[in-house]
């Protein structure tokens, strides 16, 4: 059997109708691919992954799977996570979640995980825009774009994502695109083999709403957008700043070592039945 | 030889009562978020799980409170957050999915004077609609409301119960006075309490619905990580758990969740008759107030007044049939309530004349006292 054919059978859902929700074209395809590869890597059992996601496109992702799948409110996903986790710690708990569900109306849920160290791995596609509802501006939108709510131009400024998880306290944080589906690959597999808490943003794009009002084109063009737009850690590090601008880099943009929340709390149980002293 | 029976005397404060019975009932997650007048909970609970290898996170407010506590839950936790009026607004949204979802857990309201940040250190019962309609969409809920320590310790057991055994969220309201004020309490070790937990399934994987609708209307419910892969969703689904647009799928899901509540209020329905059979005028009460209605029903009976009290421990469902005795039996019937009639709506709604309905509200952060009931009393009748 060929390997995709063995993975389809093994990992998407057979009880479930489809045609998905998504447009054709659309990213977060790409990436469900990468997650089932890796999820395959792990080698975890299929009854021990929980994968959890808030509101959105991104967030109807859970449901075409066979995992243990939780599709919570907006924003929320991180929160029911941390209480699986913390339940349960043996179960690998991966978040999957929009721009705007993790950083606009889930932005305090995810410098809090973050900053706990909590052993979730979080993906975040970041399409630049709310989808689901027709074209909204998010908190990733660039200055200047378009939006169903940005008419004239919008004057707000773009979250970056994975800064932001670097400084809330995230201790695996790898940045990909659609584009670069190998290197999706990757670091989905070195931040689900990270404990504690792991980000992997995914830069992907809306060609029926964000490309469409922007014209940036069909959904092949806005995936060439990304080659030509993005570079890799190691080659900015060569690079001059003013080579930089307009550039986002891919790659791994930390990997540190940090005590996760649930071995933390191991020790506090010690301190409190006093088998161990503080 | 004869068993020593391990019998406790404490002098309680609610909320310490309510750790008591949330730990009796089996509790061994809790998230919350620091509130006046609900934060000894938290406190108390941050001691203890730990050392019965239980879970206490503080989040980081209280929407991700209930969101961890669901989380846990479907992990197959005992969970529970605390919080009081303005985090309990913040709770809506998480409280609905878990009525959609059915996942069990419990949450206590300890009511503060409101609206917004309003009074923090003083007493209302100003949530009790927020509990009933504070999460949008139609959909059945719990809750229940002591008067004294012991049924703090009681009802948060209760409320683990119903919740465990309704896959429904169950909502306990307390009010600042019985929160914070301290009875003695005997809790006897080897009490013979029962204690409800969630029906697994026993059908292997391949055969298990996750969203069944049985005559019971209660679902068998497996914990993730147990075997039983499925999918939970706050939007509305099909009995596999799966997100449906169908009418015929909606409306028998829609109205197994009140039904799984409707057909069990004789289980749910829980409250007290004091000297009601005789009595001309009944005071229906709940929380704090109700225990200045006892005294003010034994008062009225010194001067002669046949008074009696139905006592409601029960808020949601409402207790129809039991306010619909009282209500043929009694010819003035008085609900005394901490806020500008909330519970006393109800009362009327059920009346059919047989009784005159007469209300106290009373909204300046302080107890309804027994002369003012029984002046109320004298007023009316």
């Amino acid at each position: 059997m060929a390997e995709i054919t063995r993975l389809i059978h093994e990992y998407l859902r057979h009880d479930k109708k489809f045609p998905h929700v998504w447009c054709p074209g659309c990213g977060i395809g790409i990436m469900l691919g990468s997650l089932i590869r890796a999820i395959d890597k792990t080698g975890y059992s299929k009854d021990d992954i929980v994968l959890v996601s808030g509101i959105g496109c991104t967030g109807r992702l859970p449901v075409y799977v066979d995992f243990n799948t939780l599709h919570t409110t907006h924003g929320r996903a991180l929160t029911f996570a941390t209480g699986i986790k913390l339940a349960k710690p043996r179960l690998k708990v991966i978040v999957i979640m929009g721009d705007g569900d993790a950083v606009a109306i889930g932005g305090n849920h995810f410098i809090h995980a973050a900053r706990r160290n909590i052993d979730i791995t979080a993906i975040i596609v970041n399409n630049s825009v709310y989808g689901m509802t027709g074209g909204q501006y998010s908190p990733t939108t660039p200055y200047g774009m378009k939006s169903t709510t940005t008419p004239y131009s919008n004057v707000e400024h773009a979250f970056n994502i994975s800064e932001l998880a670097v400084t809330a306290g995230a201790v695996f944080v790898g940045r990909g695109t659609v584009f670069h589906a190998k290197l999706l690959d990757s670091l989905m597999e070195k931040a689900f083999a990270k404990v504690g808490f792991s980000v992997v943003e995914i830069i992907s794009h809306c060609h029926t709403q964000f490309g469409r009002l922007n014209r940036m084109g069909t959904a092949v063009e806005m995936m060439q957008w990304q080659r030509d737009h993005s570079v890799t850690v190691e080659k900015a590090a060569q690079m001059k700043t003013e080579e930089l601008k307009d550039k986002f880099k891919i790659g791994v943009l930390v990997d540190r070592e940090l005590p996760a929340y649930q071995d933390e709390y191991e020790k506090v149980r010690r301190w409190a039945k006093g088998t161990e002293k503080r | 030889m004869k068993k020593k029976v391990q019998k406790k005397e404490l002098l309680l404060q609610g909320n310490e009562a309510v750790v008591e019975g949330a730990l009796k009932a089996g509790c061994n997650f809790f998230a919350g978020y620091p509130i006046t007048p609900a934060t000894e909970i938290s406190e108390i609970l941050s001691v203890r799980l730990p050392q019965l290898d239980g879970t206490f996170i503080q989040m980081e407010d209280e929407i991700a409170s209930l969101g961890a506590v669901i989380g846990a839950s479907l992990a197959g936790a005992k969970a529970m957050t605390a919080t009081s009026g303005p985090g309990f607004s913040l709770m809506q949204e998480n409280l609905g999915f878990a009525v959609i979802a059915e996942v069990p857990c419990v949450i206590v309201d300890a009511m503060r004077g409101g609206p917004s940040t309003g009074l923090p250190t003083m007493p209302s019962q100003g949530d009790v609609m927020q509990a009933r309609w504070g999460t949008h969409g139609d959909h059945p809920i719990i809750a229940l409301c002591p008067s004294t320590i012991r049924e703090c310790y009681d009802l948060t057991i209760k409320a683990f119960n119903y919740s465990e055994k309704f896959r429904i969220p169950v909502v306990l309201l307390i009010d600042e006075v019985v929160a914070h004020m301290r009875e003695k309490i005997t809790i006897c070790e080897d009490e013979d309490v029962e204690i409800f937990n969630r029906v697994k399934p026993t059908v292997p994987p391949e055969w298990y619905i996750p969203f069944e609708d049985t005559p019971k209307g209660v679902p068998a419910m497996a914990n993730f990580g147990d075997g039983y892969r499925y999918h939970v969703t706050g939007l509305t689904h099909d009995i596999k758990g799966f997100p449906t647009s169908r009418p015929d799928e909606i409306d028998p899901f829609i109205r197994r969740l009140f039904r799984k509540v409707s057909q069990n209020f004789a289980d749910i329905q829980i409250g007290e008759f004091y000297q009601t059979d005789d009595a001309d005028i009944t005071i229906i009460a709940y929380g704090c107030v109700a225990r200045s209605a006892r005294r003010a029903a034994a008062d009225g009976r010194e001067r002669g007044l046949k008074v009696g009290v139905l006592k409601m421990n029960t808020i949601w469902p409402f207790m129809r049939a039991q306010v619909e005795k009282v209500l043929r039996t009694s010819k003035v019937v008085i609900v005394p309530e901490m806020n500008m009639g909330q519970m006393s709506r109800e009362v009327k709604r059920v009346n059919k004349g047989d009784a005159k309905v007469f209300t106290i509200n009373k909204v300046d952060g302080k107890i309804i006292t027994p002369q003012e009931i029984l002046s109320r009393i004298k007023e009316v009748y």
